[in-house]
C-alpha cells in the first residue's frame, strides 16, 4: 500500500495544467483518474510497457496454425475423403477457419492481457474509500502524487495544486 | 418531424461546427444517458413496445418449436427450392449483425467524430442480430439435433467435419464473429459500467454494475491500455467482418448454380450488409432519440452522415446489380442469361422490381439535403432499404433455385404460414432483446462522447 496525495479537478484542462506544473516543479505524479481518456496526461505519468499486442499476435497466429493443422490432420490423415477429386490438403479452403478462429483467439487473449495490464478484476480498491472518488467516472478529474517527505515541500505542493484550480486535496491509500 | 442543421461555414463543410451542443458538459452527458435508466422508470411507450416485442418473441419460439417438432416440411421449401426463408433470413440478419461492428470499427479507424453517439447501440444491435442469424442455419437443417457435428470433437464414430463445406465455414464464421463482437462490445462498455456503478442509488444496482465493471477506476494507465486494446480490436474487426459476410457470399458463389457462381458475391454481400445495417441503425437511433430524449446526443449531423452513407451504399448496390446482369449476358451461357431474364420477367418479377425500387431508386431522394435532414423521410427510406434487402436475399434464392438447369424440375416457391411467422417473428425477438438492453445498459458510449466533447473544446 502506498500513501498518496490526491487532488481533485473540475476539468481535464485543469488536470493537465496541474500535471504540467508538477512536472516542472519536480514533483512525482503517480497516476491520474478521469471519466474518459485524456491523452495529454500520459506524457507526465509513468508509462509501463504494454504487452497487449504481442499477446494478441501470439494467440492469434498460434491458434490459426493449430486450426490449420487440425484440418490437415483430419482431412489428410485421420479421415481422408475423395471429395470431387479435390486434393486432401485443400489449403486455399483450409485458410478460412484459421483466419476466423485466429482473430477470435487474438481478441480473447487481448482482453485477458487488458485485464492483467489494468489489474482487473479487482472489485474493491483502497482508492474507492476516498470521499468523492465516485465522480472520477462521471465528471471529475484526479491526480495522484507521491507525497514529499518534508513539510516545506508539502506546503509548496499544496500551493501548486490549489494554484492549478484543485477543488479539493486529501490523502489516500493505493 | 424536422431536424434543423447548423449553418454551414463558407467552405461548405459543417465539420468546423461542434457535434454536441455547448450545454453538454460532462455532468450533463452522464445525466442524459445514465439517469433515464438509473433514476427514472420505463415510460408507457417502452412498455407498449415491450408487450408487442414479447408477443413476437413468443411467436418466434413457437415457430422454432413447430419446425423442430414437425420438420422443415412445414416450410415452403420444395425439392428444387431447398433453401427458402431460413437462409434468406440468415443472410439478412447476419448482414444487420455485421454492420454494427463494421460501423463501430471502421468509423473508429477513420476517426469519424460522429461515431461516439451511435457505436454502442450499433454494436448491441450486432450481438442480437448475429445471435438470431445463427439460429437459421440450424432451423434449415433436416436433422437440426445434430448441428453440433459441425464441431470437431472426439466421437465414437471417428468422424470429422467436412472442412470444404460452406456450412462448416458458416459455423466457424458466426461463432468467431459473435464471440469477438461480445468481447469488443463489453470491453468498450467497461468504463460506462463503472459510471453506472458510481451513479446508481440502489444497493442492488451498485452491486450488479460494480461486478460488471470489474473494478474499473479510470486511471490513466487503464485508459492507455484500454485504448491500445480497443483500436487493435477495431483493426481486427474490419477484416473479420468482411470475411464473415464474404463467407456468407461464398455459400452461394462456391456453388455451380446460375446467378450464384459469381466472384462479385463476397464484396457485394459486404456492401449489402453495410447498406442494411446503416438503415437499421437509423431506425434504432430515431427510436432511441424519441424514447430517451437523446436529441442533444443524436444530432441532425449524425443522421445526415448516415443518410450519405446509405446513399453511397445504394449506388454501389446498383452498380453491383448492373454488374451481375452484365456478367450474366457476357458469360454467353444460356442458363446465366435465362436467370437474368427470369428475374425481370419471371414468376417473382414484381418482387424484383420492388427490390430495385427500395434499394436503388428510393435512397436517391437523399441527394436532396432538405430530405436527408428530415427524420421521417430518412426513416421511411431506411424501412424501404430493409425490405428491399430482404427481397434481394430471398430472390437470390428463389430466382436461381426455381429455375435451375433442369427445365422439367422447375418449381415455384409458395410461402406457408410457418414461413411468414419465421420471417416476421424474429423482429419481435430482436426488439425484445434490444428493449431490455437499452433499459439496463448504456446505449450511448458516455466516455467516448465526453472525450469527443473534450477534443472539441481543445480544438
Amino acid at each position: 500500500m502506498t500513501r498518496v496525495v490526491i487532488a481533485e479537478f473540475g476539468t481535464a484542462h485543469d488536470q493537465i495544467e496541474a500535471l504540467r506544473r508538477l512536472d516542472a516543479e519536480g514533483f512525482e505524479a503517480l497516476d491520474a483518474m478521469s471519466p474518459y481518456r485524456v491523452a495529454e496526461v500520459e506524457s507526465y505519468l509513468p508509462r509501463p510497457r504494454l504487452t497487449i499486442r504481442p499477446h494478441m499476435a501470439l494467440a492469434g497466429f498460434g491458434i490459426a496454425a493449430f486450426a490449420y493443422g487440425l484440418q490437415w490432420f483430419s482431412a489428410a490423415i485421420a479421415y481422408p475423403i475423395n471429395s470431387g477429386a479435390r486434393p486432401l490438403n485443400s489449403w486455399p479452403v483450409f485458410l478460412l477457419v484459421p483466419f476466423e478462429v485466429g482473430i477470435l483467439a487474438a481478441a480473447i487473449a487481448g482482453f485477458v492481457a487488458l485485464l492483467v495490464s489494468c489489474g482487473l478484476p479487482r472489485l474493491h480498491h483502497p482508492l474507492f474509500a476516498y470521499p468523492g472518488i465516485e465522480r472520477a467516472s462521471q465528471d471529475r478529474f484526479f491526480v495522484l502524487i507521491i507525497p514529499p517527505s518534508d513539510a516545506g515541500s508539502r506546503l509548496a505542493l499544496e500551493r501548486l495544486l490549489f494554484g492549478a484550480a484543485a477543488l479539493s486535496l486529501g490523502e489516500a491509500q493505493t | 418531424m424536422s431536424l434543423t442543421l447548423p449553418a454551414r461555414n463558407a467552405s461548405g463543410s459543417s465539420r468546423a461546427h461542434s457535434l454536441l451542443p455547448a450545454t453538454m458538459t460532462d455532468q450533463a452527458i452522464t445525466g442524459a444517458i445514465a439517469d433515464p435508466l438509473l433514476r427514472r422508470g420505463a415510460g408507457r411507450g417502452w412498455w407498449i413496445a415491450f408487450a408487442f416485442a414479447l408477443l413476437g418473441a413468443f411467436a418466434m419460439v413457437a415457430t422454432m418449436a413447430l419446425v423442430f417438432m414437425r420438420g422443415i416440411g412445414v416450410l415452403g421449401n420444395n425439392k428444387n427450392v431447398v433453401w427458402g426463408v431460413p437462409i434468406a433470413n440468415y443472410v439478412w440478419w447476419i448482414g444487420i449483425g455485421n454492420a454494427g461492428t463494421l460501423i463501430s470499427a471502421l468509423l473508429l479507424l477513420t476517426r469519424q467524430d460522429w461515431r461516439a453517439s451511435i457505436n454502442r447501440f450499433a454494436e448491441t444491435m450486432t450481438l442480437f442480430a448475429v445471435a438470431i442469424a445463427g439460429l437459421f442455419p440450424i432451423l434449415h437443417l433436416g436433422r437440426p439435433q445434430y448441428f453440433y457435428w459441425l464441431f470437431p470433437y472426439p466421437n465414437s464414430m471417428t468422424l470429422w467435419p467436412q472442412w470444404r463445406s460452406a456450412l462448416v465455414w458458416d459455423f466457424w464464421a458466426i461463432l468467431s464473429y459473435l464471440l469477438f463482437s461480445i468481447v469488443f462490445w463489453y470491453a468498450g462498455m467497461l468504463p460506462d459500467l463503472a459510471t453506472f456503478r458510481d451513479r446508481a442509488e440502489s444497493r442492488r444496482a451498485q452491486l450488479v454494475y460494480g461486478a460488471l465493471a470489474l473494478g474499473w477506476r479510470g486511471s490513466a494507465s487503464q485508459w492507455r491500455a484500454h485504448r491500445m486494446f480497443y483500436t487493435t480490436m477495431a483493426a481486427l474487426a474490419v477484416p473479420l467482418v468482411c470475411s464473415v459476410h464474404s463467407i456468407v457470399g461464398l455459400d452461394f458463389a462456391a456453388s455451380l448454380m446460375p446467378g450464384w457462381q459469381e466472384t462479385i458475391f463476397p464484396p457485394y454481400f459486404v456492401v449489402g450488409a453495410m447498406f442494411s445495417g446503416f438503415a437499421m441503425v437509423v431506425i434504432l437511433a430515431a427510436a432511441l432519440r424519441q424514447g430517451f430524449r437523446y436529441e442533444a446526443l443524436l444530432t441532425p449531423r449524425h443522421f445526415e452522415a448516415m443518410a450519405i452513407i446509405i446513399l453511397a451504399s445504394s449506388l454501389i448496390m446498383t452498380l453491383s446489380y448492373a454488374t451481375e446482369w452484365f456478367n450474366g449476358w457476357y458469360s454467353g451461357k444460356s442458363a446465366e442469361r435465362g436467370e437474368v431474364a427470369f428475374s425481370f420477367t419471371g414468376t417473382y418479377a414484381l418482387l424484383f422490381y420492388a427490390q430495385l425500387l427500395c434499394n436503388c431508386l428510393l435512397p436517391q431522394i437523399l441527394w436532396w439535403p432538405t430530405l436527408r435532414r428530415r427524420l421521417i423521410p430518412l426513416v421511411l427510406v431506411s424501412f424501404g432499404v430493409l425490405v428491399g434487402m430482404w427481397l434481394e436475399r430471398i430472390l437470390i434464392i428463389w430466382n436461381t433455385l426455381s429455375r435451375g438447369y433442369l427445365a422439367s424440375a422447375r418449381q415455384t416457391f409458395h410461402m406457408t404460414g410457418a414461413d411468414w411467422s419465421l420471417l416476421l417473428s424474429p423482429l419481435g425477438l430482436f426488439a425484445f432483446l434490444f428493449l431490455i438492453s437499452v433499459r439496463v445498459l448504456p446505449s450511448i458510449s458516455m466516455h467516448e462522447v465526453k472525450e469527443l466533447r473534450h477534443e472539441e473544446a481543445q480544438s
